[in-house]
């Protein structure tokens, strides 16, 4: 019997390690420590109910569980063969226990491929990998040779999942073709969009994948020197990375003339700082080298002159967890999932006002619909769904009108969207929008690199003038300038950073115009959100003249005499809210 | 030659393949605006970072508008320059550079010579939107001895840096910060002074903007001049003459050497004399110190250090004691030309007008901003009196005859004033690369063989090369020199010299591109390799038309030996004349 407990970072930071510690004295007292195993695994994606406790053969899936439930279920579960009905996960839908994960709607949808192995194996040891056919791509990339396998990757269909969705296979070949005396195989792991961790998820969960991957990519294309370009916040990822590539040494799967074949491949840990921008290739070079992490103008691209001026090539850490299973399955396998140009699977990390928030991986081609309402369980509290981001901070705001939206790399740029790293935040009726751009600006002004003039300026003019639409302050002047604006940053600026920067206002305006002009002509937030627009209005039919609000003003803002109707001072009012909360008569309203 | 086809503006254009779209079109007479593009011609460097993004056009099938700076011409390719997208990018682009930038023009050191305001003139800006509450990025100002740094007014076009790290290999500058408080600065945004600037002022000279300027020394010469108490001297270096004119719209190459005597003379100055008594004076010394270690040398003396460095550059001084400080016992002890004028004037010169030293006031006009720098070092100070009270630029000599109502063109020829004020070709010759090290071979020839100078004009030592070598036959004894003109040159030069690659007996080094012709003190030339060489030209014109070419043939400089010195490298010299350097490591650079 296994005991597979989510070791990912969510569920460590809920006590994940003294759930397995406990569940091991649970186990030691019961004598019972040689016949269960209780394994740490990577993340099982259902974030929302994690921390996960996963028991085979019977695949129990326990969610929400704590350390002190460790005891009953050893005792129920292992001992009697009693499934701890409490800690099963409940269908929203007949309020019944679903036991295994498969059943269940988060689940029932997705395709793992990337995260095949996330939530299974032990990734801090090498033969788990082995057993799930882990280093058996390699071996056969070997007796296919480079030319043969880069064929394959470019039938594959595979596309960069970091965000360009730049097709691999062509990546690697252009990489074979520039000789030089070294070349370089790139892992991007410096995830940047707030919210998105599937690549921190792949590296905690499955880093072999990745290794074996780079490999077969060092190979194709003929680079002996590996690099993995990891940001420093990342400890957990790192200090597994950094175990794999330790026990891939030992068992000749990393170094000098691997498997006997005689190529020699090893790889070695960069530390990012955690700069949004250093996700561009170039940016991520120069950050390699000890130089400013800024991006430069390409041509010429990495796989001419990269790392050190040497070609190289950069692939994301999902985009190198695809591989293994692509050579060993096969292109025409691959090429069957998705859709017609966007081939595979693509990992989301659902966030927002949804009801299932976690790390999910389904077939391109899915609808957002199927996302959001069927994965994710559909809006938290009954809300009312708004929008939806997709791609990161630079990503647009889309729509109920786009929910059946297939989602691929073409249709989610068509829609004024991206894919980018899949980051997926779901806004319910409570969200304003012109808020919520203005959020996203707030990020791209932070983490512009300051190197071209439209990002650097642009960006920061751009969130100025959301500022003042929200504090109620802008023109309908100043809409048309959002717009201008935006348009002259996106086609201008030097990297992806800038040329995607103003979709959250773009997508806004195209989606959300009249929440705009309401901010302006009006002075009013529809969604109630902007609190420089809010007033605080005593209804003076309901008002008993209780005295309670007038009381817990902290800035004596309200006036009135006992039993008669109160009045808001809106000068004075900081709009804290503290009234409305004591007021028993529901008098007080915000306008 | 791979020529690629191209249209530009519906104007067919055929250029070599890896021509940019910038070059292509002014091939066609199309001048696309450029602003932080810089072509430093002959030196084989550009600045094209694609930062300010006004360069912008419009390449038919491209989804986004290509900096045409850095931008590489294809086969095929259909361009545009003016289309109504790329105005409406350039023009906003603009302004939003100026909503960042100080609007203090009338008031700016750098107006009416200003790139940013000449490109504001040109695309035809008129207001800046949105400019009352527009938040502008500002940094404290930084003075240095020889440099102001207003960093309100960078625009990041990151000339000064590709100065300061590529060409002078200085790495005094670098962008710091992100966003929109990214500027060029010192580590960790320290002070000039606390870093291993050179004070070349090669930043200052390539600056589009007000950003980088030189401390403004005029307003305290005019003060001196005012007083009736002291007497004001002024010594002018030998680059002057070549390059002050076109400051007043003269061709490149001009020599103006009686106007501008006339004109400093019509200022005020009570003595107008030449640093080029001072270069004559110099290559005694150094000469004399050259003959000595080689002497010693050829007798087999083992401690003694070849090749002997030339030391008039204070940029170049700076520079190895800070780079090279395990070598310090290399360079000359002589001082340099501005230096040892000083030292003379308020000695010999004061003694001679029965003048108190602190009486005297000696102004230096110098092509050099490291000079300002040097004249405060503290060991060419006696009681706190400096032996040079004030230097300045070229620039601010232009700016005090325009001040002081001189209508420069119209000036008759005028001659400099005995004794400080009589030199030969030799010392003329110390404005261009080479010409110190060909002005000390006519003496050192002389002096060694005993025997006439077979030719005067030593055309092996002179050019544009950044390393320059040459072997001068000293009647049997060939003599190996060196030159390098740019610090990076010098430190590549110096680089052999230390691991033992290079021989040579001795070594000119200058620390600016051209030498004392391209000072960042000159009028800015803007990188045009075309105008150093003219200035260059002019220096060699007036060496050839002196009657007297040699430095020991100086009258006045054996008159000096005779009446007060003694001889080159007496104990008097050797305290007045001669001077030690300091090691300035990097110790105290990032405190």
């Amino acid at each position: 019997m296994h005991m597979l407990v989510c070791g990912g970072t969510g569920c460590r930071a809920s006590a994940s390690d003294a759930i397995v510690e406990t569940l091991n004295s649970e186990l030691a007292a019961k004598g019972m420590e040689n016949e269960v195993q209780v394994i740490m695994t990577g993340c099982f994606g259902f974030c929302e109910k994690g921390p996960i406790v996963k028991i085979l053969p019977d695949n129990t899936f326990y969610t929400q569980v704590t350390p002190a439930d460790s005891a009953e279920i050893v005792a129920e579960h292992i001992v009697k063969g009693r499934k701890v009905n409490r800690l099963l996960y409940t269908d929203p839908e007949n309020k019944e226990h679903i036991s295994d994960s498969k059943h269940m709607g988060f689940y029932k949808k997705q395709l793992r491929i990337a995260l095949r192995n996330c939530g299974v194996i032990n990734p801090e040891n090498v033969e788990e990998y082995i057993a799930r056919d882990g280093y058996q791509a390699i071996g056969k990339v070997f007796e296919m040779g480079a030319q043969a396998t880069i064929e394959q990757m470019k039938k594959s269909g595979l596309r960069g999942r970091g965000g360009g969705g730049f097709p691999t296979g062509l990546k690697w070949e252009i990489a074979s073709k520039n000789h030089a005396d070294q070349k370089y195989v790139v892992c991007n792991a410096d995830e940047g969009d707030p919210g998105a961790f599937m690549d921190r998820s792949i590296l905690e969960g499955d880093p072999h994948s990745v290794i074996e991957a780079m490999t077969i990519n060092g190979f194709c294309i003929g680079a002996t020197k590996g690099l993995v370009y990891i940001r420093a916040e990342y400890p957990l990822a790192i200090k597994r990375l950094q175990i794999a590539i330790d026990q891939a040494r030992e068992y000749g799967l990393l170094g000098k003339d691997i498997l006997g074949s005689g190529f020699d491949f090893d790889i070695e840990l960069r530390y990012g700082a955690g700069a949004f921008v250093c996700g561009e290739e170039t940016a991520l070079i120069h950050s390699m080298e000890g130089e400013r992490g800024e991006p430069t103008v390409k041509p010429p691209f990495p796989a001419e002159s990269g790392y050190l001026g040497k070609p190289t090539n950069v692939n994301n850490v999902e985009t190198f967890a695809n591989i293994p299973v692509i050579i060993l399955k096969g292109a025409e396998w691959f090429s069957a999932i998705g859709s017609e140009k966007s081939k595979g699977t693509k990992v989301f990390a659902l966030a927002g006002k949804i009801n299932n928030v976690g790390l999910i991986e389904v077939p391109m081609g899915t609808t957002l619909r199927e996302v959001i309402y069927e994965i994710g369980g559909g809006i938290k509290n009954g809300k009312k769904f708004k929008a939806v981001q997709t791609g990161g901070p630079s990503g647009g705001c889309l729509t109920e009108k786009h929910l059946d939206t297939p989602i691929d790399y073409d249709n989610l740029l068509a829609v004024g969207s991206m894919m980018g790293s899949g980051g997926m935040i779901v806004m319910d009726e409570d969200d304003c929008m012109v808020s919520v751009a203005k959020f996203y600006l707030e990020f791209t002004v932070e983490e512009s690199c300051g190197k071209c003039s439209p990002c650097r300026i642009g960006n920061k003019r751009l969130h100025e003038l959301l500022e003042r639409i929200t504090k109620g302050e802008g023109t309908m002047e100043d809409l048309d300038r959002l717009r201008n604006l935006s348009h002259v940053i996106k086609d201008s600026s030097l990297c992806g950073l800038g040329q995607t920067s103003p979709n959250p206002v773009l997508s806004t305006l195209d989606n959300f115009y009249d929440e705009y002009v309401a901010h302006v002509t009006e002075r009013k937030c529809p969604a109630g959100q902007c609190k420089s627009l809010m007033q605080y209005v005593i209804d003076q039919e309901a008002c008993v003249g209780c005295t309670a609000c007038a009381r817990n003003c902290p800035v004596n803002a309200i006036a009135g005499d006992r039993k008669k109707p109160h009045v808001i001072d809106t000068s004075i009012c900081i709009k804290c809210g503290a009234c409305i909360e004591k007021c028993k008569f529901n008098a007080i309203s915000i306008q | 030659m791979e020529t690629v086809k191209l249209t530009i503006d519906n104007r067919q254009v055929e250029v070599p393949s890896g021509t940019t779209i910038y070059k292509a079109a002014k091939l066609l007479g199309i001048d696309i605006p450029v602003l932080c593009y810089m072509d430093l011609g002959d030196m084989n460097i550009e600045n094209k970072p694609g930062g300010c993004r006004i360069c912008v056009v419009e390449v038919e099938g491209r989804r986004n508008l290509a900096p045409s700076c850095s931008t590489n011409c294809a086969e095929g390719m259909v361009v545009k320059t003016h289309t109504m997208r790329v105005i409406n990018a350039r023009r906003t682009i603009m302004e939003l550079i100026l909503s960042d930038h100080p609007k203090d023009c009338l008031t700016c050191a750098k107006s009416g010579n200003c790139e940013l305001q000449d490109m504001a003139v040109k695309l035809g800006v008129r207001n800046i939107p949105g400019q009352e509450y527009a938040e502008m990025s500002t940094y404290k100002t930084d003075f240095s001895p020889s440099i102001i740094r207003e960093m309100d007014k960078c625009i990041m076009c990151r000339r000064c840096e590709t100065m300061c790290n590529t060409v002078q290999t200085v790495g005094a500058l670098s962008a710091v910060n992100r966003g929109f408080t990214a500027v060029v600065a010192p580590a960790f945004e320290q002070d000039l002074e606390k870093s291993p600037c050179t004070y070349c002022g090669q930043c200052v000279a390539v600056c589009p903007t007000g950003a980088l300027t030189e401390v403004d020394s005029t307003p305290k010469v005019i003060r001196a001049l005012a007083d009736p108490t002291k007497t004001v001297i002024v010594q002018t270096a030998p680059a002057i003459r070549a390059a002050l004119g076109e400051e007043f719209g003269m061709a490149p190459g001009t020599l103006v050497t009686g106007k501008m005597v006339a004109a400093l003379r019509q200022i005020g100055f009570d003595h107008v004399f030449d640093t080029d008594f001072a270069a004559d004076l110099t290559i005694m010394e150094e000469g004399t110190e050259l003959l000595d270690r080689l002497t010693r040398h050829l007798n087999g003396d083992k401690k003694v250090k070849l090749p002997i460095l030339t030391s008039c550059c204070p940029g170049w001084v700076n520079f190895f004691e800070h780079n090279f400080n395990d070598m310090l016992d290399v360079p000359s002890s002589a001082k340099s030309p501005q230096q040892m004028f000083g030292a003379i004037a308020k000695t010999y010169f004061a003694d001679k007008m029965s003048v108190k030293r602190e009486d005297l006031v000696v102004v230096s006009v110098m092509p050099c901003l490291a000079k300002k720098y040097e004249a405060q070092r503290d060991e060419f100070k006696v009681n706190g009196n400096p032996d040079v009270d004030f230097s300045i630029s070229t620039r601010e000599l232009a700016h005090l005859i325009k001040e002081f109502n001189i209508n420069f063109a119209d000036l008759a020829d005028e001659d400099f004033d005995r004794p400080l004020g009589e030199s030969t070709g030799a010392a003329v010759i110390f404005g261009a690369t080479g010409g110190v090290i060909e002005a000390a071979v006519r003496t050192a020839y002389e002096v060694h063989t005993g025997k006439k100078l077979p030719k005067m004009d030593f055309n092996e030592l002179r050019g544009m090369e950044g390393i320059r070598s040459a072997t001068i036959d000293f009647d049997g004894l060939p003599i190996s020199i060196g030159i390098a003109h740019g610090l990076g040159n010098a430190r590549k030069l110096l680089e052999d010299v230390r691991s033992g690659k290079a021989n040579y007996h001795a070594i000119e080094v200058m620390a600016c591109p051209g030498g004392c012709i391209g000072g960042g003190g000159q009028p800015l030339h803007h990188g045009d390799s075309s105008i150093l060489k003219a200035r260059a030209a002019a220096i060699y014109r007036e060496d050839a038309e002196k009657p007297i070419r040699k430095s020991h043939e100086n009258p006045y400089i054996q008159k000096l030996y005779e009446e007060f010195l003694g001889k080159p490298m007496s104990e008097k010299a050797h305290h007045l004349l001669h001077t030690h350097y300091f090691d300035k490591g990097n110790k105290d650079v990032f405190i």
